[in-house]
């Protein structure tokens, strides 16, 4: 244990561990809505850390720009326009939160547990100076170029839809409303 | 085909005859085309007749026409050349028996084509004016066209269920003739006894033919009377007892005692059926038959010649009898045929088959005459009896001319037609030595005679008694009685002993078969004696009727006492029928037969029935209702009952369901660490 | 450093983003929770890429896949959450219940 210490990355580790941790059960079980979003802010930029400390450092960076950048910025305006309750004295969990925890607690027990069985003791090793961006570059656009291209449309898909739902298109009734309007404009 | 020509040939190289007989050309080969015309004119009656102008009267006329030129053609062909030409076609087969389908031409089957053929003609034509304003004449057409090809087709026969068709042919058409004005009970009751009295003498018929046929093996007339002839000793009593079977339903045919009771009353039908089929054709299919069967009679059975010859006799007096006391003048012709009809049967039972024919020949036209002028009074005068009548002389001078010209014929004087038929029958009686018989022959004579003179004075004579309005009928009436009047002066010049005798070789084509007596001459004792017996009847009925004709006393004066009441109930031979067989069969049978019906045939039936539905109800409620439904019932309500308990799993929840995924892969993941 | 620091460390973020999405009324928190969970699969990607050290760095090229299909659920998730916003002028889930029996 002291050993597991001693070692620097380790308790950076510690730190940033408990961060992402602390932050991810506020994001549960804070009752307003924005301060949910804010700390998933702060637990991704912890994992971000966690990231340049595994010497993943672009995926550290394409975390930060995507997904606090521009993933959580979304997530204001959604909680803005459905005009999520942001008072005090809302109800924002269910009743019964008993299953949901049992739920929680079973998961965790099956996966920490067979993580844990299936890997020991084993060691992550010296991490060098980090993967270069060349390199995930290269493998994007060789190995993993199918994949790629097929997220993209993905992404197309994902963009046409958003516009496509979220339209303003009225209810039938605003519909007439805004004709009789116009009629007598 | 085994046609007669071969054996006809050899027997008559046998007994020396010189043969030479053609086989009737290609007239004879569509022979059948005669058979065939009044059939279709039957169907073309029925569906076309009410159209047209006369009521299909045209059509039926048109046919007679037709099957008179050809029937005349082939007697004409047989009687210049001597024709034996006979086809069969086989229909059908049963074992080794075949039904064949064929005609046959040759000396008999001619002349009764040319008599059916002339005299349906003529009549047919008289049947157009008679019928006229008549309640269903395309029907009677129909009907009577139906009739001709009956006759036609039973006269064609060359095998004896085609006769036995052609017989029940006719035997249909006379009763729906007969029974022609229904509305009246006693005309369609009339009809019954007709047919009845003919079915069961059909009874004959029918077993005779196979009494025949089984053992010689085969339907044909040619060859059953080859086989019959050629085996004398081992066919004996086949032979006998199938001559008089089929002499039996010969009798019921041609109205022989004591199945002659249906032929007075047959009267009912209009006067050109009685004409046609009950004095010229129809009643003489009995004496056809007989004449067909010859040889088996002739050569074979002695004994069943005794009794045809004795039942001729007694129905040819016993009918004479009763023709002198009707008052309706068709019942007078009606007895007046049968006892002719006698004459005929005793002949050919005498072994006389050409005096037998010769006699069917004239009194076909005579008979048919007096029944046109018969109608032809009835038709004028509106009444069937004779005490409505008198004086029509002068008011229908043609019917008055024919009518004597008929009576003359019929009572057998010279030179007229039924005296040489007359007389011939009456040299065979005296040459084969049948004396009674002959005295029987002669005071039948007698009688015929009398009742005729009767007739006619009753009838011509006298003053009217003012029923109807007496007047001539028309031309498509009196031309028939007019042609069939000469036919009746010179029918009778065809077979004149010693002087031309064309007649016997004209329907002797297959006389070879059998042994008989041609006379060289006249016999003239019997001749004499026969003219005088016929002077004196009408000398009697002069007498009688016409010298007191003033007074209805003299009419009814002349009654034998104990004679009469018996002629006048007809021997009370119809009461015997009535009472003994009739009543029974209506009364006890039918009653009997009832009950065995409703008892015990509706029984059975019913009583399955009523088990059906018990056990159908025992099936329904039990295994339908308790076990099936119950077991499929049972199968819903389960799958109800766990659908009802498994939809409160959708909730509609999203979380819910989220959360159950996540379990659940959580304890598959388990599973798989546990038990990999 | 321990390879099971990190997973452990995953799987408490994966559970408490269960808890979250099995908890909360409000639509939108529930997507923050979907979105902790994918976190939490990044995590382990990427630390177990670092644990193989493959020459082609499938793991974090994963992650970064991860992070791209994260984005576009986002938004049209939000989309959807809006559209149901008005129609109903409410995010609450347990609400949206008529799919039931």
């Amino acid at each position: 244990m002291t050993d597991w210490i001693a070692e620097p990355s380790n308790w950076v580790f510690l730190v940033l561990a408990l961060v992402v941790a602390g932050a991810a059960i506020r994001v549960v079980t804070s009752t307003n809505v924005v301060h949910a979003a804010l700390f998933l802010v702060l637990a991704l930029g912890g994992t971000a850390g966690l990231f340049l400390l595994l010497s993943a450092e672009f995926v550290a960076w394409v975390l930060v720009l995507v997904y606090i950048g521009a993933v959580i910025v979304l997530f204001l305006f959604g909680i803005m326009i459905t005009r999520a309750p942001t008072g005090p004295n809302v109800e924002v969990d269910h009743q019964r939160r008993a299953p949901a925890a049992m739920a929680a607690v079973l998961v965790f027990i099956v996966t920490a547990g067979s993580a844990l069985t299936a890997f020991g003791d084993e060691q992550i090793g010296n991490l060098g100076g980090g993967t270069s961006t060349e390199v995930i570059g290269e493998q994007l656009l060789q190995r993993f170029v199918i994949p790629f291209e097929v997220v993209s449309f993905v992404l197309l898909a994902a963009l046409i839809g958003g516009i496509t739902l979220a339209r303003k298109d009225a209810s039938p009734a605003e519909e007439e409303a805004a004709e009789a309007e116009e009629v007598t404009v | 085909m085994h046609s007669l020509t071969s054996f006809a040939i050899a027997a008559a190289q046998e007994t020396g005859h010189a043969v030479e007989y053609g086989d009737g050309g290609f007239l004879a080969e569509w022979a059948w085309l005669l058979v065939i015309v009044p059939f279709l004119a039957f169907l073309a009656i029925i569906f076309f007749g009410k159209r047209l102008p006369r009521e299909g009267g045209e059509i039926a006329v048109g046919a007679m026409a037709f099957v008179a030129l050809y029937g005349a053609a082939l007697f004409i062909l047989n009687a210049t050349q001597g024709v034996v030409f006979e086809h069969s076609v086989e229909i059908s087969r049963i074992g080794s028996f075949a039904i064949e389908w064929g005609w046959v031409v040759d000396g008999l089957s001619s002349m009764m084509y040319l008599v059916v053929g002339l005299l349906g003609f003529l009549i047919f034509t008289y049947a157009l004016g008679y019928m006229k304003g008549d309640v269903r004449v395309t029907w009677f057409f129909a009907a009577f066209s139906l009739f001709a090809g009956s006759m036609l087709l039973l006269v064609s026969a060359p095998n004896l269920i085609q006769l036995i068709v052609g017989w029940e042919g006719v035997g249909l058409s006379s009763y729906l003739l007969i029974s022609h004005y229904w509305e009246q009970k006693e005309n369609s009751s009339a009809g019954m006894k007709a047919f009845y009295v003919n079915k069961v003498a059909d009874i004959g018929l029918i077993i005779g033919t196979f009494v025949v046929a089984i053992p010689v093996g085969s339907f044909r007339i040619s060859d059953i009377l080859e086989a019959v002839v050629g085996n004398a000793e081992a066919m004996e009593t086949v032979a006998i007892v199938a001559a008089v079977l089929l002499f039996i339903g010969a009798m019921g045919k041609s109205a022989q005692f004591p199945f002659h009771v249906w032929l007075p009353d047959a009267m009912a039908g209009p006067t050109p059926v009685s004409a046609l089929m009950h004095a010229a054709t129809m009643v003489t299919a009995g004496v056809y038959l007989l004449g067909r069967m010859f040889p088996l009679y002739a050569e074979m059975a002695a004994q069943a010649r005794m009794l045809v010859l004795i039942i001729g006799a007694i129905t040819l007096i016993i009918a004479g009898l009763l023709a002198v006391v009707q008052d309706d003048i068709k019942k007078v012709l009606a007895y007046s045929t049968v006892s002719q009809l006698g004459y005929m049967v005793a002949a050919m039972g005498a072994g006389a088959y050409t005096a037998g024919l010769f006699h069917l020949w004239t009194h076909a036209f005579f008979k048919g005459l007096l029944f046109l002028g018969a109608g032809s009074v009835i038709h004028s005068v509106h009444s069937n009896n004779m005490s409505d009548m008198g004086g029509l002389r002068k008011a229908m001078p043609v019917t008055f001319g024919t009518f004597v010209a008929g009576t003359l014929a019929l009572a057998g004087i010279f030179p007229f037609a039924g005296f040489f038929s007359k007389d011939e029958v009456l040299a065979a009686f005296n040459h084969e030595g049948y004396t009674v018989v002959l005295a029987v022959g002669i005071t039948g004579a007698f009688i015929t005679a009398f009742y005729m003179a009767r007739t006619v004075f009753l009838t011509f004579y006298g003053t009217n008694k003012g029923h109807g309005h007496p007047h001539e009928s028309p031309r498509v009436m009196t031309v028939p009685m007019v042609v069939l009047a000469g036919l009746a002066v010179v029918g009778g010049w065809v077979n004149i002993p010693g002087l031309y005798t064309g007649f016997t070789g004209w329907v002797g084509t297959r006389a070879h078969l059998f042994e008989e007596h041609h006379a060289e001459s006249f016999d003239w004792p019997v001749l004499a004696i026969g003219l005088t017996a016929a002077l004196l009847g009408i000398m009697g009925g002069y007498l009688l009727y016409f010298k007191d004709r003033e007074t209805q006393q003299a009419r009814d004066s002349f009654r034998i006492p104990l004679l009469w009441p018996l002629l006048e109930h007809k021997y009370y031979l119809d009461d015997l029928y009535l009472g003994g067989i009739v009543n029974p069969i209506k009364g006890p049978v039918a009653r009997f037969v009832n009950w065995t019906n409703s008892y015990i045939f509706d029984g059975i039936v019913n009583g399955a029935g009523f088990l059906a539905r018990a056990v159908a109800g025992v099936v329904y409620g039990w295994f339908d209702q308790r076990g099936i439904d119950l077991a499929l019932n049972g199968i819903a309500f389960t799958a109800d009952g766990a659908g009802g308990k498994t939809r409160l799993l959708q909730t509609g929840k999203v979380q819910q369901y989220a959360g159950a995924t996540v379990v659940g892969a959580a304890l598959l993941v388990i599973g798989f660490v546990i038990f990999r | 450093m321990l390879l099971n620091q990190f997973l452990i460390l995953g799987a408490l973020l994966f559970s408490l983003g269960i808890y979250g999405l099995l908890v909360r009324r409000n639509a939108v928190m529930v997507l923050l929770s979907i979105e902790l969970m994918l976190n939490a699969v990044n995590i382990n990607l990427v630390s177990f890429e670092s644990f193989l050290r493959n020459t082609d760095v499938g793991g974090q090229i994963f992650a970064i896949f991860v992070i791209t299909v994260a984005a576009a659920e986002v938004g049209i998730g939000l989309a959807i959450i809006l559209m149901i916003f008005r129609n109903r002028t409410s995010a609450n889930i347990d609400e949206l219940d008529l799919m039931k029996w």
